[in-house]
């Protein structure tokens, strides 16, 4: 029998397995959206803008592993979800888009909201497709997720015009993809696996660097394995963390630009570098020809790209980590017999790294007076232990989180790393509640990031979905202001954030309960309260509108060369109060 | 350093801007390109001229395979290879150069094409130095306008002795 593509459509994607559509509707998509409503295996979260939809099926794909599914109409609705594409594309999510096209007799002609959706996205899709006869869309649509989960994981973005959704087609959904220029490395090879191996049993000084694609490829498990049975201490970038436990002996943290000291300390010193899907980034590296400057580079890693893109690496590894770790722990395990003698190997070094890490611990002062935002995610974490997702938004909170909150698990830590988006995280958190109602769901943000998704608040209480978020207000573009007052004396040009709703109001008018806690005592009770809250919550808490965030490496410096704390000229302006503070002019930081 | 490189591509719209749009993105140059179909419709081939160093040409060889849509990549320069290019050059020539310029062209074994009381149009075909040599000559006469075609490449069989021809590097198979 035959079928309309719109039929084609939900038909596939539930031979696809998916369960949730994040989306919006719009004239061309309405047939799909009609198809849509008549049946009940996908759920549709109808989200309050495309953007957010993006962000939602980002985080729906960050804690799920699945494919995150996004439908929106032509024009400004391909438009919105671009943000999400380009987040998705430099963080490696798997994201299957689906938007609407004007039909294929007036593609090219500015019809009403047409936009060039393919070329649009071009640039920040893994893959993208028109779809131009209805007899192609299944097909189109079993190849599109099979590239977005396959390899390295990305955004796929089909274009279905209207004509397409509506007229007819014999549906058999296909069996095969038919892709011959498409075929990624998934095991390393041997010979270079062996080698690495080698280098892992004679360093004195070895380091693992884990990025985000342990985490996609699921290997966790093996590299707990390989640390534990070498004895190497792990350090993750943003993209990495959860995929080695934040609280393991040997867990060193983040590193980079706000790493530990100790970390950055260990990597500067290291004489066996061994990457595991990371992608040596500039906020990873600093200054590139300082970095790592002693060690023998391996480095593991789906995308042959990644390898040698930024920074050498004596031996390449192309491969999925998982399989590849695999491979390597195995050949390990026949090599070492002797565990005593590797813990020996590695002693000075641990002590080593103990040492920095005793004499430059992370550190701030809470006083009465105003809270720190340090504080409030070491009493989240502790309050929440070792059960809940977190998603984050971008700037000073994201990094005092990436910093202070120690996810053991992988798939709990959503971010956005590569484009750093802020508005990222609320969508993110509320996509990651949709995909485990019974989860604990945090969403760590600030009044800056917060406003630039705010509307899903509506979302969130439609789909019942119970996101707690803890809003660290402190009336800045944090880390825009910390680097203006360290690198622009002081000049706070459009970092301050002046006129702030009421998010408690803000809240109670979407129908989500609204707390706050303006003094360092009330934080402890508003956290208490607003994790006890069965549904969703906004705990605005104000903070500390002057601390930053340390350490830190300055852009373009080496690891060695870390700022960890304020400068002495900044600490005497801030007591002399010669800074341009307009929360000294009267005008007031946080909202009355 | 110079680089030809032969993309083998799907032969399906949007695959040549994938490949143009990787490289303006990257900030890698094209210094001439040329894209038709193959034997086989179904694909068409891209040769691109590029320079950079190895690790630009290494991540430039990496990026064009990671194209869904490309098949298999080459780096002609490290084989042993033949280019050809193909100008039309119109010159224009004021009678007492008009000798000249067909002597010029003949040497070349070059065509003239289309003649007007006012201009010789040429066309030539051969390598890069041929080509540039013939311009090189017809500019003291005046060249009106000119449209080259980019460089088109070809790895050569093996059959001398003397030089062994090396593998070209293929990255797909």
């Amino acid at each position: 029998m035959k079928k309309t593509g719109a039929d084609i459509f939900v038909e596939s994607l539930r031979h696809e397995g998916v369960k949730t559509v994040f989306g919006l509707p719009g004239g061309v998509v309405l047939k799909i959206f009609d198809v849509l409503c008549q049946q009940k295996d996908i759920e549709l979260v109808l989200t309050r803008h495309e953007q957010g939809a993006a962000h939602m099926a980002e985080g729906y794909a960050k804690a799920t592993g699945e494919p995150g599914v996004v439908l929106v109409t032509s024009g400004p609705g391909m438009t919105n979800i671009v943000t999400g594409l380009a987040d998705a594309y430099m963080d490696s999510v798997p994201l299957v888009a689906f938007t609407g096209q004007v039909s294929t007799n007036l593609i090219g002609n500015d019809a009403f909201q047409e936009a060039d959706n393919v070329g649009i996205s071009r640039p920040c899709t893994k893959h993208n497709v028109l779809v131009k006869d209805v007899n192609e869309l299944a097909q189109t649509i079993k190849e599109a997720f099979y590239i977005a989960m396959s390899g390295r994981p990305g955004p796929v973005l089909v274009d279905i015009p209207k004509d397409v959704s509506t007229e007819k087609a014999e549906f058999r959904y296909p069996d095969k993809i038919n892709l011959r220029g498409y075929n990624p490395t998934i095991s390393g090879n041997k010979h270079q696996i062996k080698q690495a191996a080698e280098e892992i049993m004679k360093a004195k000084k070895p380091m693992i660097y884990v990025g985000g694609g342990a985490v996609f490829s699921d290997a966790a498990d093996e590299i707990r394995e390989l640390a534990e049975m070498t004895q190497i201490p792990v350090t993750m970038t943003l993209m990495g963390l959860g995929s080695f436990p934040g609280t393991h002996p040997l867990a060193l943290g983040m590193l980079g630009m706000h790493g530990g000291y100790w970390t950055n300390m260990a990597m500067h010193y290291s004489d066996l570098l061994i990457a595991v899907g990371a992608r040596f980034d500039d906020r990873v590296t600093g200054k590139l020809s300082e970095f790592c400057p002693e060690a023998r580079v391996v480095h593991i890693d789906i995308d042959p790209t990644s390898i040698k893109k930024t920074f050498h690496a004596h031996i390449p590894i192309v491969g999925d980590v998982k399989a590849v770790l695999r491979q390597m722990n195995v050949m390990l395990r026949a090599m070492d017999g002797n565990v005593s003698e590797v813990k020996a190997l590695r002693a000075p070094w641990l002590k080593q790294i103990g040492e920095w890490k005793k004499a430059h611990p992370l550190t701030y002062k809470q006083d009465s007076k105003i809270t720190k935002p340090q504080f409030v995610i070491e009493r989240l974490f502790e309050l929440t232990k070792h059960n809940a997702i977190v998603a984050t938004d971008v700037g000073q909170h994201q990094m005092f989180a990436a910093q202070y909150f120690k996810g053991t698990k992988p798939r709990t830590w959503l971010t956005s790393g590569g484009l750093g988006t802020m508005g990222f995280g609320f969508p993110a958190a509320l996509g990651a509640q949709k995909a485990f109602p019974e989860k604990l769901v945090l969403c760590i943000t600030s009044e800056g990031s917060f406003q630039m998704n705010l509307q899903e608040m509506a979302t969130a209480v439609e789909h019942k979905l119970p996101v707690k978020i803890v809003l660290l207000n402190n009336g800045f573009h944090g880390m825009v202001r910390q680097w203006q007052d360290l690198f622009y004396e002081g000049r706070y040009s459009a970092s301050y954030l002046g006129k702030l709703p009421d998010f408690v109001k803000l809240a109670e008018a979407y129908n989500i309960l609204g707390l706050r806690a303006e003094k360092p005592g009330e934080v402890e009770s508003v956290l208490k309260e607003g994790l006890k809250h069965k549904g969703p919550v906004l705990m605005d808490i104000y903070t500390d509108p002057y601390e930053n965030c340390y350490p830190m490496i300055p852009a373009g410096g080496a690891h060695h060369e870390m700022m960890l704390e304020d400068p002495p000229e900044l600490t005497q302006a801030k007591k002399g109060g010669s800074h341009k503070r307009k929360v000294d002019e009267g005008e007031g930081v946080l909202p009355a | 350093m110079e680089h030809i490189i032969s993309v083998l591509v799907e032969n399906k719209f949007g695959v040549l801007a994938r490949v143009a749009g990787l490289f303006s993105a990257r900030g890698y140059n094209i210094e001439s390109l040329s894209v038709a179909p193959t034997l086989d419709p179904t694909t068409s081939m891209i040769t691109i001229v590029t320079a950079g160093d190895d690790r630009i040409i290494e991540q430039i060889m990496k990026q064009l395979n990671k194209v869904v849509e490309v098949l298999k990549v080459v780096d002609l320069t490290e084989t042993d290879f033949l280019d050809r290019e193909t100008a039309l050059i119109k010159v224009h020539t004021k009678p007492e150069h008009r000798d000249e310029a067909i002597r010029i062209a003949d040497i070349f074994r070059a065509k003239i094409v289309d003649s007007s009381p006012t201009t010789y149009t040429i066309e030539i075909t051969g390598d890069v130095d041929k080509v540039e040599a013939l311009i090189n000559l017809l500019r003291p006469l005046g060249i009106r306008e000119l449209i080259r075609t980019g460089r088109i490449a070809i790895a050569r069989e093996n059959t001398r002795t003397t030089s062994p021809r090396r593998e070209p590097a293929l990255f797909k198979t």
